[in-house]
């Protein structure tokens, strides 16, 4: 399913957290949104995931208005993982993932034998198989991001907005998430921090700096040398992958001006 | 009167199964004793131990009277049966006395245990319990304002409930007013409102004792921080009843959406449960529930902090769970703190706070320390 943002604005307290920022994701696509701490990426998803009812502006999901759709209607075609990790209570890492059951099940209804197995089947693709009986605060800040990946599957959505989704994992569950992203099918938007890690594994890649876009489109368009220097103030040299060609970014610690 | 808790669906029971492990498979911490199939036979078992305590605890008191006999009793007074005539002040006091006292007593536990199983996923804070929110000093400024100005006298033996209630009632509205920001309805807000507000209310309340003719006032006081079902009577037990049953079978229904808003708001709107709509429904069962019990218990302190962490402790973290086997277990709980509260020291009576506090803190301590248990995410 299409994903479109349109002119959003969200304005708190005043102060104009994202500007007129229009993003289009086709179906199955991966978009990137990369940008400075505070560019306005991670209020951008809230307004997708309804956290946050954006100022003005219009969200499409297909051909649907998504402030027009019934809360629970919208989480069983959106699904997100979210920072908003803390959580009080001891619940199992299974007693989690089941909770994404949650928008189609009515009150406490309970989970049918497929809904089960599709659980079974999102903790062993996530490689969380194994701790599904450990308490969900006794595990380590990777594990913890795998479960609400999980759980986001389990939703069975069309479109999955992840929040900084390779956020304390290792290198080998960091490429396996993203590979299983660009396998699921699903339409993806994602706030990713490694640039490279973006230009690998997304189809575009959208760059926003105090709220707005300020540049959209393949990575080895977007991911410039300028671009990097202008928006992040790093100074990078862009080389090509040597086996895929996409672009890659070396930093170069200390010289930096 | 059955107990509070047997016709409480358990239908969400499978949500925690969910992986399709045997129920009976040892839980991989070895903290969750009770799976799935455990849990029908938890409450079972909490059920018939309530059935007992309840007799046992009618029987128990100045004048002792067995289980057998106070079961026959019971039974005729249930059914019309005959009673002796030289049987008639013992009858008398088994059924106009002590049942009414001890089913108070039990519903009252089990309606302090699910509401403070509720407010502590409502605020995500494991220190919450059902006074956190202003509710108790709120119901104390309202009974000791009737006592003290004689309103409400119309009323005549209810004047002082009725006063409580209302108290606790427009807390809970102050409290929601003053917290609530543009619609949002922060946990954290909303708590520090509710101990900022009780304060201004045992303020309101010493004015009101300061400046009162009488000492009336000042043992009303003791009377309501501390907690009796001295005055049960069968006059306002059906009203507690429906509520407290009628308010623990809504707030289990509202078991999954309790997991949810658990989980944080960001990812409970992911989810499809609003958390500000939410949290505002579990607001008004609670504060209801919450209000009818401290106008005919005072704030018994403790039973809402600690019965939720020790049903946790044992039978997991899911809302559903908890919410089945909390109500039935502070019922048998609360069921004999009363009887010790009037048998230890008779003729006198103690606060059952007190008692709460003596027997929770330690037995709370132990549970804690037991490996297994993260209390509040440490």
């Amino acid at each position: 399913m299409e994903l479109k943002l349109d002119g959003l604005c969200v304005v708190t307290d005043g102060r104009s957290l994202v500007r007129d920022l229009s993003l289009k994701v086709l179906t199955g696509q991966v978009v990137g949104l990369v940008g400075p701490n505070g560019s306005g990426k991670s209020t951008a998803l809230r307004c997708v995931y309804r956290a946050l009812r954006p100022s003005s502006g219009t969200i499409w999901v297909g051909d649907r208005d998504l402030a027009r759709l019934p809360l629970r209607h919208s989480a069983r075609t959106i699904a997100a993982t979210t920072q908003d990790g803390a959580v009080d209570f001891d619940f199992t890492v299974e007693e989690v993932v089941a909770l994404g059951r949650a928008p189609h099940l009515r009150g406490n209804q309970a989970l049918g034998a497929r809904e089960r197995a599709l659980c079974v089947s999102a903790m062993e693709r996530l490689d969380i198989g194994h701790l599904a009986h450990r308490g969900v605060l006794t595990l380590s800040g990777g594990e913890r991001q795998r479960v609400l990946l999980a759980r986001a599957l389990v939703q069975e959505p069309d479109i999955l907005i992840l929040d900084e989704p390779t956020n304390h994992l290792d290198v080998r569950h960091q490429v396996e998430l993203l590979a299983l992203l660009r396998a699921s099918g699903l339409t993806v938007l994602v706030v990713l921090h490694d640039l490279n890690l973006a230009a690998a594994a997304c189809d575009r890649i959208g760059v926003l700096a105090r709220g707005s876009l300020v540049a959209s489109g393949p990575p080895e368009d977007v991911l410039t040398a300028e671009l990097v220097a202008d928006v992040f103030g790093v100074t990078a040299s862009v080389v090509p992958h040597p086996l895929t060609g996409g672009p890659q970014l070396l930093y170069s610690i200390g010289s930096s001006r | 009167m059955p107990p509070p808790s047997t016709s409480i669906p358990t239908a969400g029971a499978d949500a925690f199964a969910a992986a399709g492990v045997p129920s009976d498979a040892p839980a991989g911490d070895g903290c969750r004793p009770a799976a799935r199939a455990g849990l029908l036979l938890v409450c079972g078992a909490l059920t018939l131990v309530l059935l007992a305590s309840v007799v046992v605890a009618i029987g128990l008191g100045p004048a002792v009277v067995t289980p057998a006999q106070t079961a026959r009793h019971l039974w005729a007074a249930l059914t019309g049966g005959r009673v002796g005539a030289d049987e008639v002040t013992t009858y008398q006091i088994i059924w106009q006395i002590r049942t009414p006292r001890v089913l108070l007593a039990a519903l009252v536990g089990a309606g302090l245990s699910a509401v403070g199983v509720a407010i502590q996923a409502m605020v995500r804070n494991a220190l919450a319990d059902p006074f956190v929110l202003g509710v108790s000093s709120g119901a104390s400024v309202g009974a000791v304002a009737v006592t003290v100005t004689g309103g409400l006298a119309a009323l005549g033996i209810y004047a002082v409930s009725t006063g409580a209630f209302a108290g606790a009632l427009a807390a809970s509205l102050l409290v929601h007013a003053a917290s609530a920001t543009r619609g949002a309805l922060s946990p954290l807000r909303l708590v520090l409102t509710g101990v900022a507000m009780s304060l201004g209310f045992q303020a309101v309340m010493s004015l009101i004792v300061y400046f009162a003719p009488d000492s009336e006032a000042t043992s009303m006081v003791l009377y309501w921080t501390m907690g009796s079902f001295g005055a049960a009577t069968w006059g306002a037990l059906p009203v507690v009843a429906v509520v407290v049953v009628g308010g623990v079978v809504a707030l289990h229904r509202q078991g999954r959406v309790m997991d949810v808003l658990a989980l944080g708001d960001e990812t409970a709107a992911s989810l499809g449960v609003g958390p500000d709509r939410h949290r505002r429904r579990l607001l008004v069962l609670v504060s209801l529930v919450t209000g009818v019990m401290v106008a005919v218990s005072g704030a018994i302190a403790f039973v809402g902090l600690v019965m939720p962490h020790v049903v946790r402790m044992l039978a997991g973290a899911t809302h559903a769970r908890v919410l089945a086997v909390a109500p039935l277990a502070g019922a048998v709980f609360m069921v004999w703190v009363d009887l010790a509260a009037r048998t230890v020291v008779a003729p006198r009576e103690l606060p059952l706070g007190v008692i709460t506090a003596l027997v929770g803190v330690p037995v709370f301590i132990a549970l804690m320390r037991r490996k297994g248990y993260t209390f509040g995410g440490r």
